[in-house]
């Protein structure tokens, strides 16, 4: 019960942060976008089951998408990430960690290496595949290049911030 | 029968990613048409309201340029007021010829409605602009937008109760008739996706000698905007040696960062126009 509220309060938080702020924030250049609302899915616990991760990122998204009249885009983008999670976390982890229900990825509980590695791929998948199905759209691969890689940056940094300031290694426990 | 059902069950949280992929990448390819009559009516009606009460508490970061705005837009309408407008009284009573009939009312063209701008966004390739007035305020498909300054916004593209969407001219699909002021050669307004303070203006003949700076205005063509609008000023000018055409770069006049207010502008005669458009001759 107490770990419902508070990844619903997570949900609600990080998609506030997109909606309100980042999505607000006048552009610095035209390939950065930086992204946060999928940070829920990312702290989710290690034992989520594959099909709950991809239906929360398809509803995570498409949330998204309702406030910037994007219906599909970003649905599609977070399903991918939630349906990939695992076979990561997987590659990671060792079997009975990556089971564990009452525990989540954070540094803590991963270390600096493994946890840089799983929210970089992560994130870069969900990039790549948002910034694709746009240029899919609109055509002109030196901005599909370059904003995939100036995204992915920018989106990194700012969780590996949100991830330090919000010191959750005591909750973990 | 056996099998299907096995592989199914076996299959089914990757089955389960395969449809919520194939649904959300259909919502995508048919936005327009499609998703718009379902879905579009009932969540416009909720995101508005969200955006509407965040809104409320951004409104009052920005009341001091409000209200240089409306300050500017006040002065500018008491010039036109008609009582500063005093001809030389050369006037002579010319007895029961002159008709006693109000033109004006006839003549109109264009009306003006005023809406807040609840929703707005500019770093993506499609932006809209969601507003506080709807059908039921008079809010029509088509209308054109345009801000407090009097430079160019975007088009209404779908209407619902009391909340509006405007595809914004930082949209790829976006298109308005534009000219050049200097020598009233017309080409199209649109955009690449890439700065959203910067437009491109398409299609001007090469016999056109547009300069730095100049002034780009709305044309007579439009049938939604009305024409001699300001749309920006040319910044660069792009010579293509295999095309007959230019393409300038124009620095936007309208602000889309800070939106508060805009106008909506309703063409009386549009469908009018659009019918003649429409139309081939027959002897063709």
């Amino acid at each position: 019960m107490n770990n419902l509220i508070k990844h619903s309060a997570r949900f609600i938080l990080f998609l506030f942060i997109q909606i309100i702020i980042l999505n607000e924030v006048p552009p610095l250049h035209q390939f950065i976008t930086p992204y946060l609302y999928f940070i829920f899915l990312l702290w989710l616990p290690f034992g989520t089951k594959r099909i709950t991760l991809t239906l929360l990122g398809f509803i995570t998204g498409y949330t998204l998408d309702l406030f910037t009249n994007t219906p599909g885009l970003h649905a599609a983008a977070c399903s991918l990430l939630g349906y990939f999670r695992p076979t990561i976390l997987n590659l990671l982890l060792a079997q009975e960690l990556s089971e564990e229900v009452n525990r989540e990825p954070s540094i803590g509980s991963m270390g600096w290496g493994p946890y840089a590695f799983y929210v970089t791929s992560l994130t870069f998948l969900h990039h790549f595949y948002l910034v694709l199905l746009e240029w899919l759209q609109f055509g002109n691969f030196g901005y599909f290049l370059g904003k995939i890689i100036a995204t992915t940056v920018i989106s990194v940094l700012l969780i590996f911030i949100v991830e330090l300031s919000m010191n959750r290694r005591k909750i973990k426990r | 029968m056996k099998n299907i059902i096995g592989f199914i069950r076996q299959n089914f949280t990757f089955l389960t990613f395969l449809i919520l992929q194939i649904v959300s990448l259909g919502m995508l390819s048919s936005y327009n048409k499609t998703y718009e009559t379902f879905f579009g009516g009932w969540s416009n009606q909720v995101t508005g309201n969200i955006n509407k009460k965040y809104n409320g508490w951004s409104y009052y970061f920005n009341l001091r340029n409000t209200n240089a705005q409306l300050i500017a837009e006040n002065a500018a309408l008491r010039n036109q007021l008609g009582q500063n407008f005093s001809p030389i009284d050369s006037s002579k009573k010319l007895g029961t010829l002159v008709l006693r009939k109000d033109s004006l009312e006839k003549t109109r063209k264009f009306y003006y409605y005023p809406a807040k701008v609840v929703g707005n966004t500019f770093t993506l390739q499609k932006n809209y602009i969601i507003i506080e007035r709807g059908s039921l305020q008079g809010v029509k498909k088509d209308m054109a937008a345009i801000s407090p300054e009097g430079s160019i916004v975007g088009v209404v593209v779908e209407v619902n109760d009391n909340y509006s969407k405007i595809m914004s001219l930082l949209h790829r699909n976006s298109k308005v008739s534009a000219m050049l002021k200097r020598d009233k050669i017309a080409g199209s307004i649109e955009w690449d996706g890439a700065d959203p303070s910067v437009l491109i203006l398409k299609n001007i003949s090469k016999s056109a000698a547009p300069k730095i700076g100049d002034s780009v205005l709305t044309s007579p063509y439009s049938s939604n905007f009305p024409s001699q609008l300001m749309v920006g000023k040319v910044t660069s000018i792009l010579k293509d040696p295999s095309s007959n055409y230019l393409t300038l770069n124009v620095k936007s006049t309208t602000n889309f960062f800070n939106l508060e207010y805009i106008y909506l502008v309703e063409n009386r005669r549009m469908a009018e126009q659009k019918n003649v458009e429409k139309n081939e001759p027959k002897n063709e």
